[in-house]
């Protein structure tokens, strides 16, 4: 067998026939209207307290100063707060409301927050059973006695998901968009947005600080989160070629992924926690410009830790899966 | 001479297999030829199945070499697999897909298999009534016999069949044994393992029995089996006057039934004062003879098959097999 096609092919209609795909959708079509209802309160709030959002941002703005002073709030809390007033007071200063009410500013805050675990967790539905199924079923059995070269079969499932970590995005995307516009309106897309803050330990630098048309910032937002999810994506295939049972390799996936959450809200006192790839997953602060979890952690840093653990996780992958024997 | 070695469809040489520090197959040794049923004979656990998944690359031999229409399986296995086709253990299939997407799914798997050729297997192993169907609610016999579509799909010179008549009843076994006759006859090599040596008597031409690990005899399955068998079950009327006269015999001798190792199911057809004696079965109608003569009635004969037990205990010189 030449081509690679026919091949992706299966996989594809395995994936739909298992329906996997269709509980993410469902998954989707529930929790976006609760959140979109959760965001229409809030939003309902803020216009009966102020007349304007600039007394809202500058409320916000007032309330994290008085914060600063205060000795009960821990030194991690405090430096996130500094930076986010400063950047709160830059957009007011140039006249930009950082939240208004529209349907693309809520899928925009919808991605970076789901970015973290939410989205991480739909792709390991997918990619965390796409080997181990094939064994717990015993199909693996026939998949590697066919004349077809066994590196070829896994590299086949990878495209397979590949294809599946885009479509969940472009999905989750298109769902809330859809959703959201309903209550908010469907416009927003070429509100500005500002992008390229340079944090210095507490301090920001606007110098680079330039507006982005909305749904330019959602393609570059889009762009990071498929990055750390194709390297969720590739950690979890990799559990799935080595360990036997679905459960055990989603179970494996879940704990790193709250670990890395939990890391990152005390690594300050561990600076070499950098280099553990759930730390670095957060692809979209540094879009936003928020504080990265640990200090010294930039773009390129994080690109950078995440590209070696994903090379690493193929190369286990395809090592452990074209040599070992099939003996269950 | 030259045609014999032509006609061979798989070749295993000393192959052995360790797993961490424990040998499993320690040379396993056997040719099959075109057209022939060649039966793998050996209780669970002797290293049958682990020799099987060698066969299909599933399990990588230690040393030694296993070559398919004369291509290594497990340094070029696009071609050798291109010429097996397999049941390893159960016929898995995906069960949330229908009969006929399973195939579809496989056929895209190999070379010049089109929906043509899919319809012909189908209609092969009967199943065209329900191959549009889930896999889910199929019987057992139906997903064996999908199995076997499947393994026949690319056209193979050789079939392995792992204990193909496990979970199928009585009627099932019988289609199954007239199935891969004709499939032999048509020039297809079958490989078909099995722990019963009655099925392997029934179904085979040639026959390798294995235990630990070792390839005891690689032979015809009735020479083995004419070797093996020599009791025969007397039952006669008045009993204790039989008894007599085979035991003034000097070349039959009376066995006790707890003493040797019959066929369960043979057992169950014997009456309590069946007399068993170990003797060369072409003295029988001469014994009938004598009996007849001095009174004593003859209700039945009856040559007995060895077990699988029995030929075991006679290769290995009494070693038992555990």
């Amino acid at each position: 067998m030449n081509s690679i096609l026919p091949l992706v092919q299966n996989e594809t209609i395995k994936m739909i026939k298992k329906k996997r795909f269709l509980v993410i959708v469902l998954i989707l079509l529930v929790l976006i209207p609760i959140f979109t209802y959760a965001q229409m309160k809030v939003a309902q709030n803020n216009r009966e307290k102020f007349k304007d959002w600039r007394h809202t941002l500058q409320q916000q703005i007032t309330d994290n100063e008085n914060s600063l002073a205060s000795d009960r709030v821990p030194d991690e809390w405090k430096k996130y707060r500094k930076i986010m007033v400063q950047q709160w007071q830059y957009y007011l200063d140039h006249d930009v409301d950082p939240s208004t009410p529209n349907g693309v500013t809520f899928v925009r805050s919808f991605m970076e927050n789901s970015s973290s675990l939410f989205i991480p967790l739909m792709v390991m539905a997918v990619a965390s059973d796409i080997v181990s199924s094939e064994r717990t079923s015993g199909t693996i059995k026939m998949l590697l006695t066919r004349p077809v070269r066994r590196w070829r079969i896994l590299l086949s499932k990878l495209l397979t998901l590949t294809l599946f970590v885009g479509l969940i995005i472009l999905t989750t995307f298109v769902l809330c968009y859809l959703i959201a516009g309903l209550v908010f309106g469907y416009g927003g897309w070429d509100q500005p947005i500002f992008t390229g803050f340079q944090i210095n330990g507490v301090e920001v630098d606007n110098s680079a600080v330039h507006p982005v048309p909305q749904w330019l910032y959602l393609v570059m937002q889009g762009g990071l989160i498929w990055f750390s999810s194709m390297v969720v994506a590739i950690l979890a295939f990799m559990i799935s070629v080595l360990v036997r049972s679905t459960a055990a390799s989603i179970v494996t996936m879940m704990a790193a992924l709250i670990a890395g959450s939990l890391l990152t809200n005390m690594a300050s006192s561990w600076p070499s926690a950098k280099f553990l790839f759930m730390v670095n997953l957060q692809l979209t602060t540094y879009l936003a410009g928020s504080p990265p979890p640990i200090e010294g952690m930039n773009l390129i840093f994080s690109l950078m830790i995440l590209s070696i653990w994903a090379l690493a996780a193929l190369f286990v992958s395809f090592r452990v899966f074209t040599k070992q024997d099939i003996l269950n | 001479m030259r045609d014999r070695e032509d006609s061979i469809v798989l070749k295993v040489d000393q192959v052995k297999k360790r797993i961490g520090k424990k040998w499993i197959i320690h040379g396993v040794s056997f040719d099959v030829r075109a057209g022939e049923i060649f039966g793998f004979l050996g209780p669970n656990g002797s290293g049958k199945t682990t020799t099987i998944r060698m066969l299909v690359d599933l399990i990588k031999p230690t040393s030694g070499q296993i070559e398919v229409c004369g291509y290594n399986v497990n340094k070029d296995p696009e071609q050798a697999l291109q010429h097996v086709g397999c049941i390893v253990e159960n016929p898995e299939v995906y069960n949330y897909l229908t009969g006929w997407e399973n195939l579809e799914h496989f056929a895209r798997m190999q070379p010049h298999v089109d929906q043509t050729r899919i319809q012909e297997v189908v209609d092969i192993v009967r199943l065209d009534q329900r191959i549009h169907d889930k896999v889910k609610t199929y019987s057992l016999g139906m997903r064996q016999r999908l199995g076997i579509a499947q393994a026949l799909l690319g056209r193979p010179k050789l079939l392995i069949l792992d204990e193909p008549t496990n979970g199928l009843d009585p009627k099932g076994i019988k289609e199954l044994r007239t199935f891969i006759r004709e499939l032999a006859d048509q020039g297809m090599a079958l490989f078909v393992s099995s722990h019963l040596l009655t099925e392997i008597q029934l179904m085979c031409d040639r026959v390798a029995i294995i235990s630990h690990g070792r390839v005891l005899a690689v032979g015809d399955v009735e020479d083995l089996i004419e070797e093996g068998s020599n009791y025969v079950v007397w039952q006669l009327e008045p009993a204790h006057k039989g008894r007599e006269l085979l035991h003034a015999e000097k070349d039959v001798e009376i066995v006790n039934i707890a003493d040797i190792n019959i066929d369960e199911a043979m057992l169950a057809g014997i009456d309590q004062d069946a007399i068993i004696t170990q003797m060369n079965s072409d003295r029988t109608s001469d014994l009938i003879r004598k009996m007849v003569a001095s009174g004593v009635q003859v209700h039945t004969v009856q040559k007995m098959n060895p077990t699988l037990e029995q030929l075991f205990l006679r290769m290995t010189e009494g070693e038992s097999i555990e």
